[in-house]
């Protein structure tokens, strides 16, 4: 589980994150939503590290990791895969070296228990036989996919997405959302998806946390979001026509 | 001051949380062929031309007959030794391995691939610049001394070629006065400028933000930075160290 407390981030003045708290459980699929530039991104980061936020804190498993020592850092960070939002994958390794890069650098395994270990999670994100194509040589949403099997192939207890649909067609982003459950519930992850992609919301929000001009307006789940009686998330939610028929049906 | 702090810290970061000795003898290795390996070429012809270009520059020069012809091989050998092996070598070697590391590195952080080492909890300083810088300590002074030799063979073949001078007594003029000294000279300067090649392209190329765009302008930056570092350094070595 992670639990945030009134994290707060701004940048050369401008406030971004103000007085944001939340807890995210393991084995749900936990989603920020927001619209663009609201700060749900740098929320993540702050999260993950890759900010140091103003203030607050920030609890892996009890774990405070913003004034953990060093090693208790890596150690958590360790246990963090990310997806992110243009897959980063390492341009000049294949997709086998790009998975097998965490186990090389983090582990102590053998070849045969690498190569076994990445063959799993290539399997588990169905990109079998894709092991020696270069990142470059693989559509948008195998590279998602690629980037999954890597966030995950150390046994990863929390899992990170910034954007995982962003670029991808709605058959292929649905894949994508249902591949993230499925994984969330088979390895009881603690995961954290960043998305606007209201399908997304739709399919698999077990918890959604809306952010609005860097506040926290609105949290709860797929169905209550429908009935939130929030303006703002209204306005978000039900930006487009299929969407406000859609409340009007249910 | 604020960017020349920031760079004192980046190179701070090079040796905090490193990873495992193999995981660097693999990636230094892997850097010596791109850094090293991969600018023989370039650095056979530079050198060829250049001692061939600085023989006949100097016998057009010299044209006094009380200067015996050999004077010419000494002035090629001392200048290519001391001066033009290092230097001019260093100033290629920073357009084109310098803007390479730039290139890279940003690329590698707008992508956000720099980033997702962060997250693993692996330093990324250590992990991407260090092998680069130690790659280009490696080969650089191995390519000067190339640089060196070829530039003075380079003189030679002019030599045979134009006849403005005697090859034997160009010859004569290479092995007439030789102080080891500015083979210490060059070599030391190698490892400075190739730490500087390095590590400031390795820096601009770190803290690109934005896009493309902005990839290709820290490529320029760190050439340009670079060859200032080169000349500057260039100047305080001589000032130094022949004093």
């Amino acid at each position: 589980m992670i639990e945030i407390s009134n994290i707060c981030k701004s940048f050369e003045g401008k406030t971004v994150i103000k007085n944001i708290s939340s807890r995210f459980e393991p084995g749900k699929t936990n989603l920020i939503i927001g619209a663009s530039g609201s700060g749900k991104s740098v929320l993540v980061k702050n999260i993950v590290g890759l900010f140091q936020p103003d203030s607050g804190d920030i609890l892996y498993d009890g774990r405070d990791f913003i004034n953990a020592d060093r090693d208790t850092k890596t150690e958590i960070r360790r246990e963090i895969g990310m997806l992110f939002q243009g897959g980063a994958l390492f341009d000049s390794m294949n997709v086998e070296r790009n998975v097998k890069f965490p186990l090389d650098v983090l582990t102590r395994m053998s070849e045969e228990e690498k190569l076994d270990r990445v063959n799993f999670c290539l399997k588990r994100v169905k990109l079998e036989n894709t092991n020696k194509r270069m990142p470059s040589e693989i559509s948008g949403g195998m590279q998602k996919r690629v980037g999954i099997a890597r966030a995950i192939v150390n046994n990863s207890k929390y899992l990170f997405c910034d954007e995982p649909n962003s670029g991808l067609d709605p058959q292929t982003s649905i894949q994508i959302d249902r591949l993230l459950q499925e994984i969330t519930d088979e390895y009881n992850i603690t995961t954290i998806i960043v998305t606007h992609d209201m399908n997304s919301v739709m399919e698999i929000g077990e918890y959604i946390l809306f952010i609005c001009n860097s506040h926290k307006l609105w949290e709860g789940n797929n169905e209550d979001i429908i009935h939130s009686g929030v303006q703002e998330l209204d306005d978000f939610v039900f930006a487009n026509n299929m969407m406000r028929r859609f409340r009007e049906l249910s | 001051m604020r960017r020349v702090g920031q760079y004192i810290m980046f190179l701070g970061a090079l040796f905090r949380n490193p990873e495992s000795f193999r995981t660097y003898v693999r990636l230094t290795f892997d850097e010596c062929i791109y850094v090293g390996w991969n600018s023989i070429v370039l650095v056979t012809i530079i050198s060829l031309f250049i001692g061939a270009v600085t023989m006949l520059q100097t016998a057009y020069n010299i044209v006094s007959p009380f200067i015996p012809d050999s004077v010419i091989g000494l002035i090629v050998r001392e200048t290519v030794i001391s001066e033009l092996a290092p230097t001019i070598t260093a100033i290629v070697f920073a357009g084109k391995v310098g803007s390479s590391i730039a290139g890279n590195l940003g690329t590698m952080r707008i992508t956000e691939q720099i980033d997702a080492l962060e997250v693993m909890g692996i330093n990324s300083v250590s992990y991407l610049v260090l092998p680069k810088i130690l790659a280009t300590l490696i080969t650089y002074p191995m390519l000067v001394v190339m640089a060196a030799f070829l530039g003075i063979s380079g003189g030679y073949i002019a030599a045979e070629v134009t006849a403005v001078v005697a090859p034997v007594d160009y010859v004569q003029g290479l092995t007439t006065q030789f102080n080891p000294f500015i083979g210490t000279f060059a070599i030391i300067k190698s490892l400075v400028f190739a730490f500087s090649i390095s590590s400031i392209s390795a820096f601009m190329g770190y803290y690109t933000k934005g896009g493309a765009l902005e990839v290709g302008q820290a490529s320029t930056k760190a050439v340009t930075v670079s060859c200032i570092a080169i000349l500057f350094g260039d100047f305080l070595l001589a000032q130094l160290l022949l004093n």
